[in-house]
């Protein structure tokens, strides 16, 4: 305990220097959680995926719709839960800064596939009840101030026209790795009126999302779907949603890629921030190190002290950069457009990290002090004027 | 009398590139139990090179030291380490007090190595440092003492762990006159009181006056004993 206490002493004893580095590994730590979290968010789909959930899409492309007709298809297929269906909207939600996903959805089912969308259950049955209602996500109903009853008035693009939507239902997200910042509204209603106005797109969903009782078996209920449609118009592409969601990522994997390679430079550049303090430190303390060895410290003693500081200095800094870093995420947040990132959360992995790294980056950069403070004799050390 | 320091034959040289240089040639040297023994000798004639060795910090090229029954060069490194902190106190020109740690704390550091409890160190580093005339001063750290205080704690840290001998290299070369003579007061008081046997390198010969014998090196050779009793000079 003693040791230790040294060891902090000895941390702080050049106030200023280890300052200005504590300071160097608190902004390192910030910059390292806040790459993290953008990588973090940007997979959030992928983590939030169901291990029970496929997804069958066009086999051609995900832009290319399915008829409606599968759905009972898919539905007798021995291993297959609950079948529902969703559809991509898009559309302007008052300009076209204002991203969310509006999306079509099977009012009956949804819930049954997408158990993580919590909601009052006198709310679920007035939605399912009327056509031209919609539900959103507590986050988006907080972000525009949007409650029961309110009209959402949507200027739409891939199905023009205006189109206005009642909300009945505001949904809570069962935690907080799933994106509460949707709206879903009737298929039927779209349906109808594409069917009035555009007859040949009528009938058609964007994809299918089906849960199944044994996750084990989603390679061949994939392919048994798959197989159901083989040589129709319309062949599908069937794979765990997590597969599917990575599939969206696919195009951005070399920017996380470089945000991941970024995000371990910043160790390295703590490392070497905390390596050059501690070789100034230890080379100062050339002398004292000698007179430790001459009263009977050893190697291992000396093991302690230095990496000890080491540890200190890199705990304090992460320790501050973990205590910026909260207010710093809610601020990067609050300055990205609306919608980018719907779960923007830093993941306690990120903690763990910065954490672990602090620890493994003291010991690394007290290598070199601890090799020169065993190799100096303690005659030689003795003689040195720092 | 008990022989403390036994040194035969010892040789000490260095290889500096190609070339060989002796510091200690072939020196013998016996240095009874509760002697204060002074060495001098011009610089470089290898008389801190001996106290060092004797001190177990250096070791020889050939010979044989025994200090306080032990055979120290054929000791290794940790069994030198352990061996030094049970035997041996030091005392340095420039003090080397660990300048973050109260007076207290650097007397307690060579005790930290040992078995005792925290209530029995505490009382061993007051009882060091009460003897050396700093027990109110025990909470100040190095910046807040005079240079002959901090040559005191040095000396309390020196005596902390009741060693068989004291090595001295220069302890007043460092100090004006009045804290020197304080300083060699308290090295003969505990050579005539507490019996311990020190070993001082001393270049002052008032200094070397105060010991019991002095010996004179020079150029690695060890010249003739010449005995001085005690106030004398």
């Amino acid at each position: 305990m003693k040791m230790l206490k040294f060891a902090f002493k000895n941390a702080l004893r050049h106030k200023l220097r280890a300052a200005l580095t504590i300071v160097g590994i608190a902004i390192a730590v910030l910059a390292f959680g806040l790459l993290r979290t953008v990588v973090t968010a940007w997979n959030a789909g992928v983590d939030a995926s169901a291990a029970n959930r496929l997804v069958a899409r066009q086999a051609v492309s995900f832009i290319f719709p399915l008829p409606y007709a599968y759905k009972d298809q898919i539905k007798q297929i021995d291993g297959v839960e609950h079948v529902s269906f969703l559809n991509w909207f898009g559309g302007t939600y008052i300009d076209k800064n204002q991203f969310f996903a509006r999306m079509a959805v099977d009012a009956e089912t949804i819930f049954d596939v997408y158990p993580e969308f919590v909601m009052d259950a006198n709310q679920k049955a007035t939605f399912q009840k009327e056509r031209n209602s919609c539900i959103i996500g507590a986050s988006l109903a907080k972000q525009y101030k949007l409650k029961i009853g309110d009209v959402m008035p949507i200027e739409g693009d891939i199905y023009p026209g205006k189109w206005e939507f009642v909300i009945r239902g505001i949904y809570q997200p069962r935690d907080k790795t799933v994106d509460a910042s949707q709206m879903f509204f009737h298929w039927n209603y779209l349906n109808e009126r594409i069917k009035a106005e555009d007859p040949e797109r009528a009938g058609n969903v964007g994809w299918y999302a089906i849960t199944i009782k044994d996750p084990s078996r989603a390679a061949e209920i994939s392919s048994r779907v798959d197989g159901l449609f083989k040589n129709s118009r319309a062949e599908t592409k069937t794979e765990t949603e997590r597969a599917f969601q990575q599939s969206f990522l696919a195009g951005t994997s070399s920017i996380l890629t470089a945000l991941d390679i970024m995000s371990f430079v910043i160790i390295g550049i703590i490392m070497l921030v905390l390596g050059n303090t501690m070789i100034m430190s230890a080379r100062e303390r050339t002398r004292e190190y000698a007179v430790l060895k001459t009263l009977g410290y050893t190697g291992k003693h000396l093991l302690l002290f230095i990496a000890g500081e080491a540890v200190v200095i890199a705990f304090l800094g992460a320790g501050l950069g973990i205590l910026l870093l909260v207010p710093s995420v809610s601020g990067f947040e609050a300055a990205m457009p609306k919608g980018w990132f719907p779960v923007f959360n830093i993941a306690n992995s990120t903690f763990i990290l910065a954490g672990s790294a602090a620890l493994i980056v003291g010991m690394i950069s007290a290598l070199f002090p601890l090799r020169r403070a065993l190799k100096t004799s303690i005659v030689d050390g003795l003689r040195f004027v720092g | 009398m008990a022989t403390a320091i036994s040194v035969q034959n010892l040789t000490k040289s260095y290889k500096r590139d190609k070339m060989e240089i002796t510091v200690l040639n072939n020196i013998s040297l016996n240095v009874e139990q509760g002697d204060f023994l002074a060495l001098m000798g011009p610089s470089g004639s290898g008389k801190t090179t001996l106290l060092n060795i004797i001190a177990g910090i250096d070791t020889p090229t050939s010979g044989t030291v025994f200090v306080a029954g032990t055979d120290i060069a054929g000791l290794s490194e940790t069994a030198l380490a352990k061996w030094r902190a049970r035997h041996v106190g030091f005392i340095f020109q420039l003090y080397n007090l660990i300048p973050v740690l109260t007076a207290f704390e650097n007397v307690e550091l060579p005790l930290l190595l040992t078995d005792l409890s925290k209530d029995e160190r505490k009382r061993q580093v007051e009882t060091a440092l009460k003897l050396v005339g700093l027990g109110d001063r025990m909470h100040h750290s190095p910046k807040q003492l005079s240079g002959g205080q901090e040559q005191r704690v040095a000396i309390a840290r020196a005596i902390a762990t009741d060693p068989d001998i004291l090595v001295a290299d220069e302890p007043t070369g460092d100090l004006d006159r009045s804290s020197a003579e304080d300083i060699m007061k308290l090295l003969e008081r505990l050579n005539s009181e507490f019996g311990k046997t020190i070993v001082m390198v001393t270049h002052d010969p008032s200094a070397a006056a105060r010991a019991k014998t002095v010996r004179h090196l020079e150029k690695g050779d060890l010249l003739k004993e010449s005995k001085f009793m005690q106030g004398a000079m």
